[in-house]
């Protein structure tokens, strides 16, 4: 057994359609692992399969989902047969999860309060009065003023980035060695969203948690994690070190997303902010061989026909250099 | 405090509306009130004129409405032309039984109903889902008075179990207190001479009433109580409780089940409308004297004075329960609040 906090091998994840219909394999072959105190960044577009890892980590997936994988342990817990009332002590203790929305993720009609208190209670045993004073010490911790007033507010009376800042004080109320979060600046201010990233770096040193961060954007990424998993169609295309494959990439569908942020032409010329044509394909009209050759602008005749294994961090049979294929 | 105040003064247009609707629809009706009081045959016709005089109905009809208005605004409902007693007297007579029969009905169908409509939300899709739902829609489908003579004739006739009409035995003498027999047969004087012989009689012939008017409302609350389940626990604030390590009594109970009172609330208040309407079909089929009944009789003898005062009284038991429902919906969501 290995010595990562978190181990992930071989994970597939599978959803029950219709009786009739074969199942529709949402992530394939997924293996990657994070250590104590480790930021893993994990990037891609929608459908790539990003969230519905993040939930089979939680075990949070529909009754629809059949999980298979050769390593699934978080912590020396064999995340697959867990039961229950073990998973309700992992869930919000050991790992925690922040989402999107904050305003939709929090209960609209409970206070903060309540809300707070709930799971200090459920994780910590500690009192209710103790549990409050943990609360103000916390909403105070991740940056928000007068916390006494906000712990009474209702979520619909919060900003969309003080949600996600209570939505950051519940989740590391535990003290959780994982924390989960899936897009948390999607859905706040451009403004906001340094905020919200600084402040979970800074927790994750200070508490020497380790961070799985999704985004959709890379730049955020290389500002804030060492390290760095593309995903792409239910697999991840590339993985490895931040630093080099945001200067190197290997894949074309990296090199495409990096070529797609707003920032990176800006910075060129005034040309039109180039996009990846088309779309992620479907569950259920995956192309065959390479997943990324229908929109690849290299693709060549043996992308198409054979199955693609990762090698060295990255799924391609004709890795770019230098942003040109060989 | 606005917030009341200002529902209040919404109720002014709804009920001068609502007196005006009663006042010209029965007119509408063919008949003649003191035809049928006197019998068509042999009337001498300056008798018919006189007494349609002191009636009032000799008037034009704009000025007969002018002095109801007038009447109703001093809290006069006026007097029934059949029985000379003032119509808020009967009403108040009569409207105990109906308020004990609907809301034994309403907690009937929403103790069944609220559970029924959860347990199928959590068991989606499964065979007691489809089972309820079908279930149900045949009981919202069904007519109260056909349903009314089927429980009668299973419960009643063949198996012999309960009475099959009335509040209670005529045996048993019971001293007005609340009007609801069910408070009224646990006071010291009746149980002193009968025990609780006369309790459960009223409990035995309330069963079936109850049940027949509580089946629509039943229906009625556990569909409403899945789907407003199934959308809540779709929402993305249960997959945050889930994600905290909430117990899913906790998830269901705590997180889910308060917000979806929220509609369901909505639809009981609106259900007390249909239950005072049931309870005029199911009155006259159990032969309940409560104000169902009162006003079919009173249709039927074109009592004038009775079907308007009668129906304005009801209509503002209805609003007044919407406004009562508001103030809940008003304390159950923190958003209203502001």
């Amino acid at each position: 057994m290995s010595n990562h906090l978190l181990s992930v091998q071989d994970l597939n994840i599978f959803f029950k359609s219709d009786k009739n219909l074969t199942p529709i394999h949402a992530v394939r072959d997924l293996s990657f692992s994070i250590d104590q105190g480790e930021m893993l960044g994990v990037v891609g577009e929608s459908g790539s399969g990003k969230s519905i890892t993040n939930l089979a980590i939680m075990g949070l997936l529909p009754e629809t989902a059949i999980v298979s994988a050769k390593e699934f342990v978080f912590n020396k817990n064999a995340l697959l047969e867990l039961k229950d009332t073990t998973w309700q002590k992992i869930r919000g203790g050991e790992i925690s999860m922040i989402f999107q929305d904050p305003m939709s993720a929090l209960n609209p009609f409970l206070s903060v309060e309540f809300q707070m208190i709930e799971t200090i209670k459920a994780h910590k045993g500690l009192s209710k009065k103790e549990a409050r004073e943990l609360s103000l010490d916390l909403l105070d911790q991740v940056g928000i003023a007068s916390p006494k007033e906000r712990l009474s507010s209702f979520p619909f009376e919060l900003s969309g980035g003080m949600a996600q800042r209570v939505m950051i004080a519940m989740a590391i109320s535990s003290d959780p060695k994982l924390l989960i979060a899936d897009e948390p600046t999607t859905a706040l201010d451009v403004t906001i969203q340094k905020q919200i990233l600084t402040l979970l770096k800074s927790l994750q040193n200070k508490k020497n948690m380790s961070i799985i961060l999704v985004t959709h954007d890379l730049g955020v990424i290389g500002e804030f994690s060492e390290k760095v998993q593309v995903m792409y169609a239910g697999e991840v295309v590339e993985a490895g070190k931040t630093e080099e494959i945001i200067n190197a990439p290997q894949h074309p569908y990296t090199s495409a997303l990096l070529n797609s942020r707003p920032g990176a032409v800006i910075r060129k010329a005034k040309t039109i902010l180039p996009s990846i044509s088309g779309i992620v394909p479907s569950f259920n009209q995956r192309p065959q061989g390479c997943q990324f050759h229908p929109r690849c602008n290299f693709t060549q005749s043996d992308c198409i026909n054979q199955k693609i294994s990762l090698l060295n961090g990255c799924r391609c049979i004709h890795p770019l250099t230098n942003g040109v294929n060989l | 405090m606005k917030f009341i105040l200002k529902k209040f003064f919404d109720l002014i247009p709804t009920l001068l509306g609502i007196s005006l609707i009663c006042f010209f629809l029965i007119r509408l009706i063919p008949g003649d009130p003191v035809l049928n009081l006197v019998g068509e045959r042999g009337l001498d016709p300056v008798k018919y004129l006189e007494m349609k005089k002191t009636l009032g109905l000799d008037l034009p009809i704009l000025e007969q409405f002018w002095i109801f208005l007038k009447k109703v605004i001093q809290g006069n409902l006026g007097t029934s032309i059949v029985s000379n007693n003032s119509v808020w007297s009967e009403f108040i007579e009569r409207f105990p039984a109906t308020l004990e029969l609907g809301l034994i009905a309403l907690i009937f169908s929403t103790i069944i109903g609220i559970p029924l409509g959860i347990y199928a939300a959590l068991k989606r899709n499964s065979f007691f889902d489809y089972f309820l739902m079908s279930a149900s829609l045949i009981g919202y489908s069904m007519p109260i008075f056909w349903w009314g003579l089927i429980l009668i004739l299973i419960f009643s006739v063949k198996l012999g179990l309960t009475p099959v009409s009335g509040r209670i035995d005529l045996l048993y003498e019971v001293p007005t207190f609340s009007g609801l027999y069910l408070i009224d047969t646990l006071q010291k004087s009746v149980l002193n001479a009968e025990g609780l012989k006369p309790f459960f009689s009223a409990v035995s012939h309330l069963v079936l009433p109850a049940i027949a008017l509580g089946t629509i409302p039943l229906a009625v609350i556990a569909r409403m109580t899945r789907s407003s389940m199934l959308e809540v626990l779709g929402e993305d604030y249960i997959r945050t409780a889930k994600a905290k390590g909430m117990s899913k009594k906790r998830i269901v109970y705590i997180h889910a089940l308060r917000n979806a009172l929220i509609p369901i609330i909505t639809t009981l208040a609106l259900l007390f409308g249909s239950i005072i309407t049931g309870a005029i079909l199911t009155e006259t089929i159990f032969a309940w004297p409560g104000i169902g009944k009162w006003i079919v009789q009173s249709i039927s003898s074109r009592d004038y004075p009775v079907i308007q005062g009668g129906v304005l009284i009801i209509s503002f038991i209805i609003i007044f329960t919407n406004i009562t429902v508001d103030l809940i919906y008003y304390i159950l969501n923190p958003k209203m609040r502001n």
